[in-house]
């Protein structure tokens, strides 16, 4: 069993953050955001060609953090691969020790930096998720048999602020049957509309991990609102970083941040976080100090 | 459902017939009418347009249905001015460029691109309705094809780019599994949606698609 799998089964607060590897191979700044945080969560997510933008492979990001001796979680998305390759990476991963993996659609190739590109979706994340239980039971999607067995804790995500939700919630729930064992949320920010998705998440057999995105700036959640779909900051919370002192909007947007895990944590709302700080990973440690979240 | 085809850019047009002269011009009366991008008006604005370009056009013709053969009549009445020419433009489908390029035994260049079988919806926007996958999952989606209509083609339900019912692609494209769910919620079978959809075959459809229609699926079973 995967050190993850065990903290999530061990009825801790799990903490889990991501990284994202780079465009080009200067790994430089990935390890260095590895070691920041490798030792204070229970998982580190590496994105997968995060917007559908060209990066260094997911599965060469999980195999550093595991090098590193810390505990990856593999994004894999349907955009990019068909059922083949998919299948084949994850044989790969799982050859060199990454048993952990969180199954998602993939953005529209259009919203990245190649816009020309096939998109390929052979899979959708649902079916991905099926595909990992299938190759566990020791077989090919094309049902030969398998060579050696690999077993994952396999997760998918949520976005409990989409509008409109039960279609969404329609999803969550074919995730949870086709074998999902843990969820990472869409970044939430109002705390009651959480809680509100929790006591109707809470009925099914899944450990749920509120996506926390740090906040950089008031323009950055203006921008969030408008443009990035299932996002909502509430107005207080943009108050809150307009009046922060100039240059402090950052410290505001960590300060949020770990009130909003210690907030989680203390009410038990959900089994733990996952904590995205999209292009400033470095201060990722200083969020969970002022969270009172000691170490992974 | 009908070939929704667009104009090329002059400019590739001309390129592509940079070495031939004379053209003939063959236009379409189904499709690329009613496209409003090979019809006779079309035709004629094309004409002209060559003509500014220093070609001769030797002559033009609108067959009813531009992917049909070219009949024995048409190939008598326009014998000469097919003979005159270098070039055959079609403003036609792929279907009547390829048709033309074997019956007439002429060069041709498209003068359209050949889109998507679609729709026609408010005047002059189309949109596409059906990819021809080969395994129809309507029944299962109020009638709407998330195949087709959801960018992914994703079969379980929406992703998360899903927004107030529109999709993160953009450009006033809908999200598929939203008119999906309210469709089902309608009609009160919502349980389809929550049914787990396989990955599709894409052996159903072998490309270049080819089908024998004389045995149906139960006969060929069978055999």
């Amino acid at each position: 069993m995967s050190p993850f799998k065990e903290a999530l089964d061990s009825n801790k607060f799990v903490v889990t953050c991501e990284i994202g590897p780079p465009k080009g191979v200067n790994l430089d700044k990935m390890r260095h955001h590895i070691e920041l945080v490798k030792d204070r969560v229970d998982g580190i997510n590496v994105t997968d060609n995060q917007s559908s933008v060209l990066r260094y492979p997911s599965v060469g990001g999980a195999i550093i953090v595991k090098e590193m001796g810390g505990e990856p979680i593999l994004q894999m998305t349907c955009r990019d691969r068909n059922r083949i390759a998919l299948q084949a990476d994850l044989f790969f991963a799982y050859s060199r020790g990454i048993t952990n993996v969180l199954c998602l659609t993939g953005d529209a190739v259009v919203v990245g930096d190649h816009k020309d590109a096939k998109g390929v979706f052979d899979l959708d994340s649902v079916q991905l998720l099926d595909t990992i239980h299938t190759i566990s039971e020791g077989t090919d999607l094309a049902g030969n048999p398998l060579d050696g067995t690999p077993r994952f804790c396999k997760g998918a995500i949520v976005t409990p602020e989409a509008r409109p939700l039960e279609p969404q919630l329609i999803k969550f729930e074919k995730k949870i049957e086709a074998g999902a064992e843990f969820i990472q949320t869409q970044a939430i920010y109002d705390l009651d509309n959480f809680r509100s998705f929790m006591d109707y998440a809470r009925q099914f057999d899944v450990k749920i991990l509120a996506g926390i995105v740090l906040l950089t700036g008031a323009g950055m959640a203006k921008f969030m609102n408008a443009r990035v779909p299932g996002i909502f900051v509430p107005q207080s919370l943009i108050e809150e970083l307009e009046g922060a002192p100039k240059g402090k909007a950052l410290e505001t947007g960590i300060r949020i941040a770990a009130r909003m895990i210690r907030s989680i944590k203390e009410e038990k709302i959900a089994d733990g976080v996952h904590v995205m700080a999209i292009g400033k990973e470095e201060v990722v440690p200083r969020i969970l100090d002022l969270a009172g979240i000691n170490s992974g | 459902m009908k070939t929704i085809t667009q104009q090329k850019p002059l400019e590739e047009i001309l390129e592509s017939i940079a070495r031939d002269t004379s053209v003939f011009i063959v236009g379409c009366g189904t499709c690329a009418t009613l496209c409003r991008t090979g019809g006779i008006e079309e035709v004629v604005a094309m004409a002209e347009k060559l003509r500014d370009a220093g070609k001769i056009v030797t002559g033009t013709a609108v067959p009813p249905t531009g992917c049909d053969e070219v009949t024995g009549e048409i190939r008598h009445v326009l014998r000469e001015p097919l003979a005159a020419a270098d070039v055959v433009l079609v403003m036609s489908c792929a279907f009547g460029v390829q048709t033309a390029a074997s019956q007439l035994k002429k060069p041709v260049a498209p003068a359209l691109d050949t889109m998507f079988m679609g729709k026609e919806g408010p005047a002059g926007r189309y949109s596409e309705i059906c990819m021809q996958c080969g395994q129809c999952v309507l029944s299962a989606t109020g009638g709407i094809c998330p195949v087709t209509v959801c960018h992914k083609g994703l079969l379980n339900g929406p992703c998360g780019g899903t927004n107030e019912g529109m999709c993160e692609v953009g450009n006033g494209r809908e999200c598929a599994w939203t008119l999906i769910y309210k469709r089902l919620e309608a009609q009160g079978r919502l349980d389809s949606m929550r049914k787990y959809q396989p990955p599709k075959s894409h052996n159903a459809t072998l490309r270049p698609g080819m089908i024998d229609l004389t045995h149906s699926r139960e006969e060929a079973a069978k055999q």
